[in-house]
C-alpha cells in the first residue's frame, strides 16, 4: 500500500473560536441606515470568532482530508466525474461573468444572453432537437421540467388522461421520482437477459393511458439500447412521448443524436457530461431540448436574437409556456462553464472525447475480465459504452466479501470506489466509468488493485472488511448517517446534550 | 451479544429424492427410510452455518443435541451451548416444537429453522410471532415465504440481522396436503404467520432512493388501492398481509388473514366468504379481485386463495384482477405464478400483467 489520505484532527470551527478574536477589520459603520424590521434583527450573533491565519489552516486541513477528480482516479459510473479544465473555470470567473446581476438592464449584459443563446444552439445541435431551455438548475430538475412538458403537450391535444408514465427498472431513481411528482403513475418495465428493455414488457405496459417512456441510453449497464428505433415505435404509436435521460451523454457525443433515435425531450447534465464540477449538491445544469412540436411550451424565458435592433432579449411572450422555473436564468455559471467546453473542445474534439470514454471503459472491462471474481452479469458478447457494470457476486460467494467491502477497499488505495448496488437489477454491482481524461497507467493501476483486493478477499478477508483505513475518516456507520445527520453547529450542540 | 437459536429438523426433505413428496407423518418417515433416504437437511444447516461463520459476526449459539443442531454446530466449527434432550434417530415433530418453546424462553433473538413447510407450519403453533424465525430451506416442499433462497443467503441474512438492526415482516407459512398431493392434487393452504428478518434497502442505498420498509411499502399500495376503488363495485379481498392492509385502511381491522373478504362501498359486505357466495354476489354486480403473492414462490392464484376458483376468475377477468405486491417482495419472487386447476384460465394470465407496487407505482411482471 503506497496511499495515505491526510489526518487532522481537525476540531470543529466553533470549538476553535476564542471570544474577542478578529480576523477582520470592517472600515467603520456604513453610511445612512437600513430599515430592517425589528423583528428580524438579532442582537447577538452566534459566528465563531478567530483571526485569518487561523481560518484559513482551518479550511486547508480540511481540504487535504477531501478526495476529488483533481486529487485522483475518480470512476463513479453515471455520474462522469471527468477532469474539468482549469480555462472553464478562469472564464467562468471574469467579472463580466461572475459579477453581472439579473436585475440588471438587457443592453448591459449582451454578451452574457449572446453566451446563452449560442449555448443553446450547440446544445440543440448535438441533441438534434429544435429548441432547449437552459433554465433547468440540476438534472433532476430538468426531468420534473421534462415531465411537466409531457403534461402540457397530451393536454393541448385534449388526450389528458395519459397519465402513466413508463421507466425501465434500470432507470436510475430519480426518473421515476420526477415522474411521481409531476403526478403521474410510474409503470416499471423489466430488462431482458441481454440488459436492454424487455420489448415484450413495453408491449404490454403501452396503452392509451401512455404519457412517456423515460430512457437513458446507453442504459445505466453502459449497453447501447439498440432496439430504440423499435422502441420509439411502440411508444410513439400508443401516443406517448420519448424522454432521453442525459445522464450517459458521454456515450455518444457526435456519433448519434437522441433526436435522431426519436426522442422526443433531450435532457442534459451539463455538470457531468460538459465538464463543469459536481458533487455535494451543485450546482448543476439540466437544460431540457424538445422537438418542433413541444417548443411553445417550454418555460419562460427563452433568449431570442431581434435582427433589426441587433440585441438579444429575454422573451416572456410564450402564451403556451408552462411558465417560470426557477429563479432569473438558470445557474448562469455553469452555463459559462459549459459553453467554454464546447468552444475548447470543438466538433471533432467531442468525437474524440466519447471515443476516448468509450475506449478506456472497453479496456478495464477487458482486462477485468481476466480477474477471477470480477463478471459481468448482462450482455458480454460486444462493447460496452462509456461505462461497465461488473458483479462481485462469485467473490462474494466464495469468500463473503460483498461489492462494498471492494469499493471500501479501494479508497485504501487512494482510488475513489466505483458506483456500487446501482443499477439494482445487478448483484453485487459495481459500476465504474472510467472516463476519457484518464491514460493507460491509471486504468491499468485500477484493474491491478482490483486484482489485489480480490486476492486479499481470499487470503485475509478480515482485513479487507475493516477498511478503509488509509483515509482520513475510517468505515463509517452508513445507516446512522442517513438516520441522525447532524449538519449544523446547531443540532451538533442539541445531539450532544441528549 | 445477540442470541441465536438453531432447530434442525433432520428428516426433513427425506421424502423429496425418492418421490415421497414430504415426510409428515411417522409412518411415511419409516417409508423413506426404507426406500433409504438419505438425510439432506443437516448439510444444508452447515452450509448456513459455515456462511454465517464466514462472516466474523459474534454471537451466542444454543442449539438442541445431536442432529438437531449440535452436531451441525461443531462440523462447521462454531461453538454451541445445547439445551434438551432427544432420542437420536427418532426425533419427530414435537421435538422441533420443544424446542423452539425452550429457545423463546431462553430470550433467544432469532430462530434459525431447518426444515421445510411441514417444519415451519409447527412453529406457528409453538411460538407463533414471538420470535423472528428464519428458514434454512432444506425441506420438499417449500412454498412458504419465511426461507431465505439458498442455505448460503440464509447466512448472509442472519449475519446481518445479528451484527446490525434488519426489519422484520410478517410471512406467509403454508404447507400443502400430502396427501392429496400424492394423488396427483396440489391443495396448499395458507396456515399462518411467522416474522422473519428481512434486508429491503441494501442494494437501493445508494441512488435508487429509498424503498422504504414492508409496513410502509404496503401502506402506500393500500393507500392507492382505495383511492381507486368505485362505488356500486364489489371488491374481494383475498389473503394475505397486503390485502389486509386495504382493509385496514379503510377502517377495517377484523379482516380475515387467512380467508376472502368481500367490500363495497368502502365497507365490509362479508367475512372469510366461500366460492358460492363470491358467485352469488358476482351475479349483481361487477367485481375485482384484489390478491397478492401467497408464499414464497409468487402464486397469484390458486395457492392459498383456492376460494377464487376457476369460475370465478374466468368471469371476473384478467383485467379484473389487482395484484399487490411489495417491491421487495417482487424482487425476491420474480416471476408470478397460476395454478387455477383450469389450464386454459392460466394460459390467460401468463405474460406480462400489471401490478401495483406503491402509491402510484405499478410494475410489468412476468406471470408463468
Amino acid at each position: 500500500m503506497s496511499y495515505q489520505q491526510a489526518r487532522w484532527i481537525e476540531p470543529l470551527i466553533f470549538e476553535l473560536s476564542k471570544p474577542g478574536r478578529v480576523g477582520s477589520s470592517l472600515p467603520g459603520k456604513p453610511r445612512g441606515s437600513i430599515n430592517v424590521p425589528k423583528e428580524l434583527l438579532r442582537e447577538k450573533l452566534e459566528l465563531p470568532e478567530l483571526s485569518e491565519p487561523e481560518v484559513v489552516r482551518h479550511y486547508t486541513r480540511l481540504s487535504q482530508m477531501n478526495y476529488g477528480v483533481d486529487s485522483g482516479f475518480y470512476p463513479l459510473g453515471s455520474c462522469t466525474m471527468k477532469y474539468n479544465p482549469k480555462v472553464c473555470e478562469e472564464l467562468a470567473a471574469l467579472e463580466t461573468a461572475s459579477c453581472i446581476h439579473p436585475h440588471q438592464a438587457e443592453e448591459t449584459v449582451q454578451g452574457a444572453l449572446e453566451l446563452m443563446y449560442r449555448l443553446e444552439r450547440f446544445l440543440a445541435e448535438i441533441a438534434g432537437v429544435a429548441r432547449i431551455s437552459l433554465q433547468p438548475s440540476a438534472g433532476a430538475h430538468g426531468e420534473f421540467i421534462a415531465m411537466l412538458l409531457t403534461r402540457a403537450y397530451h393536454k393541448s391535444e385534449r388526450d389528458g388522461k395519459r397519465d402513466r408514465v413508463i421507466v425501465p427498472d434500470s432507470a436510475h431513481g430519480t426518473n421515476p421520482a420526477s415522474a411521481a411528482m409531476a403526478g403521474y403513475e410510474v409503470v416499471t418495465v423489466p430488462s431482458n437477459a441481454r440488459g436492454r428493455v424487455d420489448l415484450e414488457a413495453l408491449k404490454a405496459a403501452v396503452s392509451e393511458r401512455t404519457a412517456a417512456l423515460m430512457l437513458t441510453n446507453p442504459n445505466t449497464l453502459g449497453l447501447f439500447e439498440n432496439q430504440i428505433i423499435d422502441i420509439a415505435e411502440v411508444i410513439h404509436d400508443a401516443g406517448g412521448l420519448l424522454f432521453y435521460d442525459g445522464a450517459n451523454l458521454n456515450g455518444i457525443l457526435g456519433k448519434t443524436r437522441p433526436g435522431d433515435m426519436g426522442f422526443d425531450i433531450v435532457h442534459f447534465n451539463l455538470h457531468k457530461t460538459f465538464a463543469t464540477p459536481h458533487g455535494g449538491g451543485g450546482p448543476g445544469a439540466g437544460p431540457i431540448g424538445v422537438q418542433k412540436e413541444l417548443e411553445k411550451f417550454l418555460p419562460v424565458p427563452v433568449v431570442e436574437y431581434d435582427r433589426k435592433r441587433k440585441r438579444y432579449y429575454f422573451d416572456y411572450n410564450r402564451p403556451h409556456s408552462i411558465g417560470k422555473i426557477k429563479g432569473f436564468y438558470g445557474n448562469f455559471g455553469v452555463l459559462v462553464k459549459a459553453y467554454a467546453y464546447l468552444l475548447l473542445m470543438g466538433a471533432e474534439g467531442l468525437n474524440e472525447v466519447t471515443e476516448a470514454a468509450v475506449l478506456n471503459a472497453n479496456y478495464i472491462m477487458h482486462k477485468l475480465l481476466g480477474v477471477k471474481g470480477y463478471e459481468l452479469k448482462f450482455d458480454a458478447s460486444g462493447p460496452c459504452k462509456h461505462e461497465v457494470v461488473f458483479s462481485t457476486e462469485s467473490l462474494k460467494l466464495e469468500t463473503g466479501v460483498t461489492a462494498r467491502d471492494v469499493a471500501k477497499r479501494l479508497l485504501d488505495h487512494g482510488i475513489h470506489a466505483p458506483t456500487y448496488y446501482f443499477p439494482p437489477i445487478v448483484p453485487e454491482a459495481l459500476m465504474i466509468e472510467p472516463t476519457e481524461t484518464e491514460p493507460r497507467e491509471e486504468l491499468d493501476h485500477f484493474v491491478d488493485v482490483l486484482n489485489t483486493i480480490a486476492q486479499e478477499a481470499r487470503s485475509n478477508p478480515e482485513k479487507l472488511r475493516s477498511a478503509p483505513t488509509a483515509t482520513a475518516i475510517g468505515k463509517l456507520d452508513e445507516a446512522k448517517a442517513s438516520r441522525e445527520p447532524i449538519l449544523s453547529w446547531g443540532t451538533h450542540r442539541k445531539s450532544a446534550k441528549k | 451479544m445477540k442470541k441465536l437459536g438453531l432447530i434442525v429438523n433432520p428428516i426433513a426433505g427425506m421424502g423429496g429424492r425418492v418421490g415421497l413428496k414430504g415426510t409428515n407423518g411417522a409412518d411415511i418417515i419409516a417409508k423413506a427410510l426404507e426406500l433409504s433416504a438419505e438425510p439432506v437437511s443437516p448439510a444444508r444447516a452447515v452450509e448456513t452455518l459455515r456462511s454465517l461463520k464466514r462472516a466474523g459476526v459474534k454471537f451466542e449459539l444454543i442449539t438442541y443435541p445431536a442432529e438437531m443442531g449440535a452436531a451441525e454446530a461443531s462440523e462447521a466449527g462454531l461453538e454451541a451451548r445445547v439445551i434438551g434432550h432427544i432420542t437420536s434417530g427418532k426425533t419427530t415433530a414435537e421435538d422441533t416444537k420443544r424446542a423452539a418453546k425452550e429457545m423463546l424462553e431462553q430470550g433467544v433473538d432469532l430462530i434459525l429453522l431447518a426444515g421445510g413447510d411441514g417444519t415451519m407450519s409447527d412453529m406457528i403453533e409453538a411460538i407463533g410471532t414471538q420470535v423472528p424465525i428464519l428458514g434454512i430451506p432444506t425441506g420438499v416442499k417449500m412454498h412458504s415465504a419465511a426461507f431465505a433462497n439458498t442455505p448460503q443467503t440464509a447466512g448472509e441474512v442472519v449475519a446481518r440481522f445479528l451484527s446490525e438492526e434488519l426489519p422484520l415482516r410478517e410471512a406467509e407459512v403454508m404447507d400443502i396436503d400430502e396427501e392429496a398431493y400424492r394423488e396427483n392434487r396440489l391443495v396448499a393452504k395458507l396456515k399462518g404467520y411467522v416474522r422473519v428478518p428481512y434486508e429491503p434497502v441494501m442494494m437501493q442505498a445508494t441512488k435508487e432512493g429509498s424503498t422504504g420498509y414492508e409496513l410502509a411499502d404496503q401502506k402506500a399500495i393500500a393507500r392507492w388501492v382505495v383511492e381507486s376503488m368505485e362505488k356500486g363495485r364489489t371488491y374481494a379481498l383475498g389473503p394475505g398481509t397486503t390485502t389486509r392492509a386495504v382493509a385496514e385502511e379503510l377502517g377495517i381491522y377484523d379482516s380475515t388473514l387467512l380467508g376472502v373478504d368481500l367490500i363495497e362501498n368502502y365497507k365490509l359486505l362479508a367475512r372469510d366468504t366461500n366460492e358460492q357466495y363470491i358467485l352469488e354476489v358476482l351475479g349483481k354486480k361487477p367485481m375485482t379481485i384484489i390478491v397478492s403473492p401467497i408464499g414464497g414462490q409468487g402464486f397469484i392464484l390458486g395457492r392459498g386463495n383456492q376460494q377464487f376458483s376457476p369460475a370465478i376468475a374466468k368471469r371476473v377477468g384478467k383485467e379484473n384482477v389487482w395484484v399487490l405486491v411489495t417491491p421487495h417482495k417482487l424482487r425476491a419472487t420474480s416471476t408470478l405464478k397460476v395454478d387455477t386447476g383450469d389450464t386454459e384460465l392460466d394460459r390467460e394470465f401468463r405474460g406480462y400483467m400489471r401490478v401495483i407496487t406503491g402509491y402510484r407505482q405499478t410494475c410489468m411482471a412476468k406471470v408463468v
